[in-house]
C-alpha cells in the first residue's frame, strides 16, 4: 500500500479529516524548507503538497505566483526541491509528499527520469496542474514508475468527464472548490457540500478539497463533508514574510494549530 | 517522423500537429474548451457564418489585400522579385483584425458578451477593441506593463475604441505574461467570457481555429500569384512570433511542395548572445500555454525572458503547428536580429514608401537575403503583416531622436 493511501486509511480508521498544507517550494527561505516540512507535520499536517515553482503558473493567483517568483530568483528548481524530499525522508519515512506542478518543468528534465530520481527521493504522487486526464499519455511515465497521479475535478467537470476523471486518479482526488485561481475567495459552501457528495458516490478514491481553504472556520465547514482539506494560499502569505527558519516554523505552527483543532473537533 | 501526404488533415481530433499541440490546461478550463470546439466545429462549416465572415473581410477590413511588386526594393536588392502580401492596408494596419472578426463571430454565436484578449504589440489588443466596439461587446486586454510603456498609442488606440486595458505587472511583464492573466481572468469567469487569443497558440482549438481565420491571407494570395504571374512563388516568407500571419500565408501553400517556406524569428541582439526570441531556432520541445511546442527556457524548465525590439515577436513559444512544420522539415525557421529588421525597415521606408511594422521589417529582411541569393526570374513572395505607424516612437527612440 502506498505511503497516500495508507494515511487515507488510517484518517478513516480514526474517523478524523486530513489536513493537507501546501506551501510553494523554497520560498520564502530555501534553507528553511527541510526544517519547515518536519515543522508542518509536527503542527499536525497529513499529507504535505510541495509545489515545484514555475515561471508560468496560469492557474495561480497572485500569493503562489509571488512565491514562485521568489524561490525561482534563489535558484530553486525541479531538482533542488528532489533533493529537499530526500532529506526530509531521513527522519519521515510516513508522511506522504505530493509535488504540485506544471508539466514544462517535468518534461525538460525528461518525464521518465524525473519519475524514477522522485520515486528514489520518497515522493509519492503528482498533480500536474496542466496535465489533464485526456493527455495522460503524457504522465504515463510517472504512474509507470509508481508515482501515484493526482486528478482535480472542478465545478465546470462535466458528468461524463468526470466518471473518467475517478477511474484514473490515485491516491486522492483534489476537488477545485470554484472556478477561479488559487486564493481567490467565491467559495459557497453548499455547492461544495452538493458536488463533493455526488463525486464520493463515484469516486474510488478519497476526496479532497482546496481553494478556499483559509482558515479555522473555512477547514471546519470544509471537513464536516470532504475527506481532507488543502490549504495553501493562506498558509503561503504567512510565511512570506519569515525571517529565518525558526520564525518560519513557529509560522506554520501557529498557522496550523488553530485550523487541526477545529478538524479535530468536528471529529470528536 | 514519417512522410505526410496532406498537410491540411492537421490538427487530428485531440487538437495535435504530429507530437506538439494539445490541451494542457487547468481542469476548469477543459469544458469550456470542449464548449468552444463543438461551437467552432460546427460553425467553420455553416454557410451562413462563413458568408458573414467573408462579408465583414471585404466590407470592413477591405479585403482583399494586394499583392504588390516592390520594383524598387528588388532592383536595389538585385536578385529575385520581391512581392509584398499587403496586409498592412487591412482595417486596424495589421492581418490580426482577420483573426479577432472571426473569433467575435463565434463568441456572438455563443452568446457570450465579455471580450478579454492579451496584448504585445497592441496589435491584437487594438484588433479586439475595434471588433468589440462594433459588436457591442464589452473587452478587457491584458498588456504586459513593459510592452504598454512602449506601444503607448496602441493603448490609447485601445481607450479610445471603449477597451479597458489592465496592465500585467508579474513575470517579465511582457506577452507571456498578458496571455497568463487572460487565462486567469478566463478560468474564473468562464460562463459569460469569450478570450480571443490573438496568435496560433494557447490549447485546443485555439491553433486550429485562430490559423483558419488568418488563412485567408494564402488562400487570397496564390490564387493573386496565378492570376498576375501566372504561377506559385518560389519561395513565401513571413515573421513568426506566435505564427499567426506566417501560417495564415504558409497554410495555402503547404502540400505545394515546389514552394519553399521560410520563417523569421526574432534573433534580437543574436541568436548567440541569448537575447532574442527565436523559439524554433533556439528552443526545445516543451509545454507552454496550453500546447506543446518549441519553448525557451532553462534547465530547470522555467521559460525564459525573450528579447526583440518588436513587441509582437517578443515570445519565448510558438505555434504547435510551426513546430511541427519544423520537425517534418516543411518549413525553414531563421533568425533576423534587431539591426537586420531595422535596416530592412528605412530600406523599404525609402524605396517603396512603405513604413512597415517591426514584426514585418523581420519578414522584410528575410526576403531580401533571399531575393540576393536567387536569380531575377525567380519570386519571393513576403508577407507584410502590418504597419509601421505604431512603432515609428520606438525606432525614433533608438535613433535618439526626441519626437
Ligand atoms: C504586424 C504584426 N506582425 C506580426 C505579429 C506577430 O504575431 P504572429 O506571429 O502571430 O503573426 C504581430 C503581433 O503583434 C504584429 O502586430
Amino acid at each position: 500500500m502506498s505511503r497516500i493511501d495508507r494515511r487515507f486509511a488510517e484518517l478513516h480508521a480514526h474517523g478524523r479529516t486530513g489536513l493537507i498544507p501546501f506551501v510553494t517550494a523554497g520560498d520564502p527561505l530555501p534553507g528553511a524548507q527541510v526544517a519547515l516540512m518536519h515543522a508542518l507535520v509536527e503542527a499536525g499536517a497529513d499529507l504535505i503538497e510541495l509545489g515545484v515553482p514555475f515561471s508560468d503558473p496560469m492557474a495561480d493567483g497572485p500569493v503562489i505566483q509571488h512565491a514562485s517568483e521568489r524561490a525561482i530568483a534563489k535558484g530553486v528548481g525541479l531538482r533542488q526541491v528532489l533533493a529537499w524530499v530526500r532529506d526530509f525522508r531521513v527522519r519521515d519515512a510516513t508522511t506522504p509528499i505530493v509535488l504540485m506542478g506544471y508539466l514544462n518543468p517535468v518534461e525538460i528534465h525528461g518525464a521518465s527520469r524525473f519519475a524514477s530520481e522522485a520515486v528514489e527521493a520518497g515522493v509519492d504522487g503528482v498533480l500536474l496542474v496542466d496535465c489533464p486526464v485526456e493527455e495522460s499519455d503524457t504522465a504515463a511515465p510517472l504512474r509507470d514508475a509508481g508515482l501515484q497521479r493526482i486528478l482535480l475535478a472542478a465545478p465546470t467537470t462535466t458528468d461524463e468527464r468526470l466518471g473518467r476523471v475517478c477511474e484514473a486518479a490515485e491516491g486522492f482526488l483534489y476537488y477545485v472548490s470554484f472556478a477561479g485561481i488559487t486564493g481567490a475567495d467565491r467559495i459557497s459552501h453548499d455547492d461544495v457540500r452538493e458536488r463533493v457528495a455526488a463525486i464520493k458516490r463515484r469516486a474510488k478514491t478519497p476526496v479532497a478539497v482546496g481553494f478556499g481553504v483559509r482558515d479555522a472556520a473555512s477547514a471546519a465547514a470544509i471537513g464536516a463533508f470532504a475527506d481532507a482539506v488543502v490549504i495553501g494560499s493562506a498558509l503561503v502569505d504567512r510565511l512570506a514574510e519569515a525571517t529565518d527558519a525558526n520564525d518560519a516554523c513557529a509560522r506554520a505552527r501557529d498557522f496550523l494549530a488553530p485550523i487541526r483543532a477545529a478538524l479535530d473537533a468536528r471529529g470528536r | 517522423m514519417s512522410k505526410i501526404e496532406d498537410y491540411s488533415a492537421f490538427p487530428d481530433a485531440r487538437g495535435r500537429f504530429g507530437d506538439y499541440g494539445g490541451s494542457y490546461v487547468a481542469e476548469t478550463l477543459i469544458a469550456p474548451l470542449a464548449e468552444l470546439t463543438a461551437a467552432y466545429e460546427t460553425l467553420r462549416v455553416d454557410p451562413a457564418f462563413i458568408a458573414e465572415f467573408e462579408r465583414d473581410l471585404k466590407y470592413y477590413v477591405g479585403r482583399p489585400s494586394p499583392i504588390y511588386h516592390a520594383e524598387r526594393l528588388s532592383n536595389e536588392v538585385g536578385g529575385a522579385r520581391i512581392l509584398l502580401k499587403r496586409e498592412d492596408l487591412n482595417h486596424t494596419g495589421a492581418h490580426k483584425i482577420n483573426n479577432t472578426i472571426g473569433q467575435a463571430l463565434v463568441a456572438r454565436a455563443m452568446g457570450k458578451r465579455r471580450i478579454i484578449a492579451e496584448t504585445g504589440a497592441g496589435q491584437h489588443g487594438v484588433a479586439t477593441a475595434t471588433v468589440c466596439a462594433r459588436f457591442g461587446l464589452d473587452c478587457v486586454v491584458y498588456m504586459g506593463e513593459t510592452d504598454i510603456e512602449r506601444q503607448k498609442i496602441n493603448v490609447y488606440r485601445m481607450k479610445l475604441l471603449g477597451a479597458e486595458v489592465v496592465p500585467v505587472t508579474s513575470g517579465s511583464k511582457t506577452l507571456k505574461d498578458a496571455l497568463n492573466e487572460a487565462m486567469r481572468d478566463w478560468v474564473t469567469n468562464v460562463a459569460d467570457t469569450f478570450y480571443i487569443i490573438g496568435t496560433v497558440a494557447g490549447p485546443h482549438p485555439y491553433p486550429q481555429m485562430v490559423r483558419d481565420f488568418n488563412a485567408v491571407v494564402g488562400r487570397e494570395a496564390r490564387a493573386q500569384m496565378l492570376e498576375q504571374y501566372g504561377r506559385l512563388p518560389d519561395v513565401i516568407t513571413a515573421c513568426v512570433g506566435g505564427g499567426s500571419n506566417a501560417i495564415g500565408l504558409f497554410h495555402a501553400f503547404l502540400n505545394d511542395r515546389d514552394v519553399r517556406i521560410v520563417g523569421a524569428e526574432a534573433a534580437g541582439d543574436g541568436i548567440a548572445t541569448g537575447r532574442h526570441a527565436a523559439s524554433l531556432a533556439a528552443g526545445r520541445p516543451g509545454v507552454l500555454h496550453g500546447n506543446r511546442t518549441y519553448v525557451l527556457c532553462d534547465d530547470d524548465g522555467q521559460i525564459t525572458e525573450t528579447h526583440s525590439v518588436s513587441a509582437g515577436l517578443d515570445y519565448p513559444g510558438v505555434g504547435p503547428e510551426h513546430a511541427f512544420l519544423k520537425d517534418t522539415g516543411r518549413a525553414e525557421y531563421v533568425g533576423i536580429t534587431d539591426e537586420e529588421a531595422l535596416a530592412a525597415f528605412h530600406r523599404l521606408a525609402r524605396t517603396e514608401g512603405i513604413l512597415a511594422a517591426l514584426e514585418s521589417s523581420h519578414a522584410v529582411a528575410q526576403a531580401i537575403k533571399l531575393a540576393r541569393q536567387l536569380p531575377k526570374d525567380q519570386l519571393v513572395l513576403c508577407n507584410l503583416s502590418g504597419r509601421g505607424d505604431k512603432d515609428v516612437h520606438t525606432i525614433a527612440a533608438r535613433e535618439g531622436i526626441v519626437l
